[in-house]
């Protein structure tokens, strides 16, 4: 009988830290206050205590820096899980991220190669100040050569993010902060990974494809229930990891409705849901029933929490624009 | 008193540019010196037909080091086999001393990925193009060795210009606080492509930034391939040694000049006067340790005629071999983004491979 514990996503975030430090001793957690703070969303809590600031690492405040050394690191064989405090931080470290994150295992043909994980909290709707909201997923999903994963469960963060770890690729493990302490699950305490790469089924549904992922799982989802009363059914698609894409799953789910939705909280211009109907275009057409909708964050610079509100895909906007995919 | 203890301008010297004597002579046997000239004169031949081989069109864009011989030869003799070399672009030089095949040089600037793959045994990282990216990656990796409890020591290239990047200041900045085992080595050559040193830092040299970072730094004349050498030994010795003393990181700056172009993409007179050039082809630190060598009767002109031959034939050889590559297949593209292609990349290359073998290869290269 595996035992488990009622986790929410970030205790699991942390869970999953601590039984990959305990499997892996190449494995090192840095990045700024992960050590004895543990955290400031207490991803880290008592590992420092644990393991020890050779294993969980206080660095100096620069991002850059985080990124830069822990492709150093990866490249000599560890295993580095840097953490950057808030993904609207990430951008001094895009240059390590993009020129060589992305590009060391093919730039030597194989010999480098760089086996780490970039945890940063990402999204909207925690009443946070500038630059602490947004969602820009999408610079790394352009990025070849980096897989990037977003969980939105406890159980399946842990999971995801033990696999992650073992991933002999680079990882951006974006984690949606909305829900960190949203809900609980029984996660087990045993290490174990689910697969990079395999999107989730939430719900079923024959009338629409709603294909969404990180915290905006939660209000379409609610959306998909209040519309269920209606007599419409939406089948939920979880995508999980947005690089690269389950389009098996994706064109499975549509091929089923006919009719789909994209919903994620990054504006709309070149973000995600663009790309998921352009793969609905190229390989389901004929399926097609009516124009496929996407529901995102407005093309506008991420609000300060006054208007935040209304920027965020609410349950409201999710079930209108479903409701255009189905009467259309 | 160690070359650290000096003032950042009290510049290290060996020999000067008459080749005379003027500072402490590194303890090399006569193999080693001519081994080093030879390796020098190497550089420098190898340097002349690269940019030759670009003019031809038989090579793109190319970076020229001459000039740089002294501080690339004289800094990758003092490295171990177990050392590591982080490069930026320009240290053909470096990187060969240090085990990677010429033919592997040619065959980056000609465009193979492949170039980059050293042998497994050359601790070599690949090229950093970016300016200065490399310097966070040089700390993590010794910081790496430094954790495992290995005492390997890791020196790693870069130019003037990169020291007014963020990721030197990073890079360094974590080198000092954890204490690693890295030599940073400021190749200062004076121009950042058209930039001249003083616009790049009001210090009064490179070398004193190390203070900032509570690390060593010492300059060394670049153009003294001895001086260079004592210099790296020196503070390669104090990042294997973790009970020494001292810091283990170095920030070393080796004031030199670049001969030629930025890249033979670039047309220096544009921006610099010959006068300068000169006085400074004045310092050629080949000629200099040429002086020297034969004034200690280590070498004449039969020993100089054998090593201009045999260089000559070396980068023959290796021109040959890397032109004899075939062009590598466009499965190559995708073999190596992912330890494992995914699915739609497997499907990208599918596509592309039936309808080139419907089309031919001439369908898709240029002429």
């Amino acid at each position: 009988m595996t035992e488990t514990q009622n986790l929410t996503l970030v205790q699991a975030i942390r869970d999953g830290l601590h039984t990959e430090l305990r499997e892996d001793e190449d494995m090192v957690v840095m990045g700024q206050d992960v050590g004895k703070n543990g955290g400031v969303f207490r991803a880290t809590e008592g590992l420092f205590d644990e393991f020890g600031g050779d294993r969980v690492i206080d660095t100096p405040l620069a991002e850059s820096g985080i990124v830069g050394t822990a492709v150093g690191m990866a490249a000599m064989g560890m295993r580095p899980v840097p953490e950057i405090q808030f993904s609207g931080f990430m951008y001094p470290g895009f240059d390590q991220i993009v020129s060589h994150m992305a590009r060391f295992r093919t730039r030597s043909r194989g010999r480098f190669t760089l086996p780490m994980t970039l945890r940063a909290p990402y999204g909207g709707g925690i009443r946070a100040p500038e630059h602490h909201s947004e969602s820009k997923e999408a610079f790394y999903a352009h990025e070849a050569g980096l897989k990037v994963v977003i969980p939105s469960t406890p159980y399946e963060a842990k999971g995801l993010l033990a696999a992650s770890i073992r991933d002999p690729d680079p990882v951006i493990f974006l984690e949606p902060k909305l829900i960190y302490r949203a809900f609980r699950e029984e996660v087990p305490e045993e290490p174990y990974t689910v697969p990079i790469g395999e999107a989730a089924t939430r719900r079923e549904g024959d009338d629409v494809a709603v294909f969404t992922y990180g915290a905006m799982t939660r209000p379409t989802l609610e959306a998909a229930e209040t519309l269920g009363e209606e007599g419409i059914e939406c089948e939920v698609v979880d995508l999980r990891t947005i690089s690269p894409l389950d389009r098996e799953a994706i064109v499975e789910a549509f091929e089923k409705t006919g009719r789909a939705v994209v919903v994620h909280e990054a504006p709309k211009t070149g973000g995600l849901a663009g790309e998921i109907t352009a793969i609905l275009q190229e390989e389901a057409l004929l399926y097609q029933e009516a124009p496929i909708g996407r529901v995102t964050g407005f093309d506008v610079p991420y609000p300060l929490y006054a208007l935040e509100d209304y920027y965020l895909p609410s349950a409201a906007r999710i079930e209108d624009g479903i409701l255009e995919a189905v009467e259309f | 008193m160690t070359v650290f203890d000096r003032a950042y301008d009290d510049t290290v010297r060996v020999l000067d540019e008459d080749g005379e004597v003027v500072g402490d002579v590194p303890d090399l046997d006569d193999d080693s010196l001519v081994e080093m000239y030879r390796h020098m004169r190497l550089a420098r031949h190898f340097d002349g037909r690269a940019v030759s081989l670009q003019r031809q069109g038989r090579m793109g864009t190319y970076p020229p080091l001459s000039g740089q011989e002294g501080a690339q030869i004289g800094s990758a003799y003092a490295l171990d086999a177990d050392d590591w070399m982080i490069p930026s672009y320009r240290e053909h030089g470096a990187a060969l001393v240090h085990g990677l095949p010429l033919k592997q040089t040619l065959l980056y600037w000609m465009g193979h990925e492949d170039g980059n793959n050293a042998p497994p045994d050359v601790n070599v990282f690949p090229v950093a193009v970016p300016i200065a990216s490399q310097v966070p990656h040089a700390t993590g990796a010794a910081w790496a060795s430094k954790l495992r409890g290995e005492d390997d020591a890791f020196v790693c290239y870069f130019g003037d210009g990169a020291t007014s990047e963020g990721d030197f200041h990073e890079g360094v900045n974590f080198a000092g606080v954890f204490d690693t085992p890295t030599v940073f080595f400021c190749n200062n050559n004076q121009w950042a492509i058209s930039v001249p040193r003083e616009r790049q830092t009001r210090s009064a040299t490179l070398a004193q930034k190390a203070e900032a970072y509570g690390i060593d730094g010492v300059q060394v004349d670049g153009m003294d391939p001895l001086a260079v050498y004592s210099v790296t030994e020196a503070a390669l010795e104090k990042a294997r040694d973790p009970d020494a003393d001292r810091p283990r990181p170095t920030l070393i700056e080796a004031v030199q000049y670049r001969f030629g172009a930025h890249t033979t993409a670039d047309d220096p007179t544009v921006y610099r006067d010959d006068d300068e050039v000169e006085s400074w082809k004045r310092k050629d630190p080949i000629d200099r340790l040429e002086s020297y060598l034969r004034g200690e009767g280590i070498l004449d002109d039969e020993r100089v005629a054998e090593i201009e031959s045999s260089v000559e034939a070396q980068v023959a050889d290796a021109i040959d071999a890397a032109e004899s590559m075939a062009r590598p297949d466009p499965r190559e593209l995708f073999e190596h983004a992912y330890a494992e292609l995914p699915p739609e990349l497997e499907r990208q290359y599918e596509e592309f491979a039936a309808l080139r073998d419907e089309r031919g290869d001439a369908a898709f290269l240029e002429d």
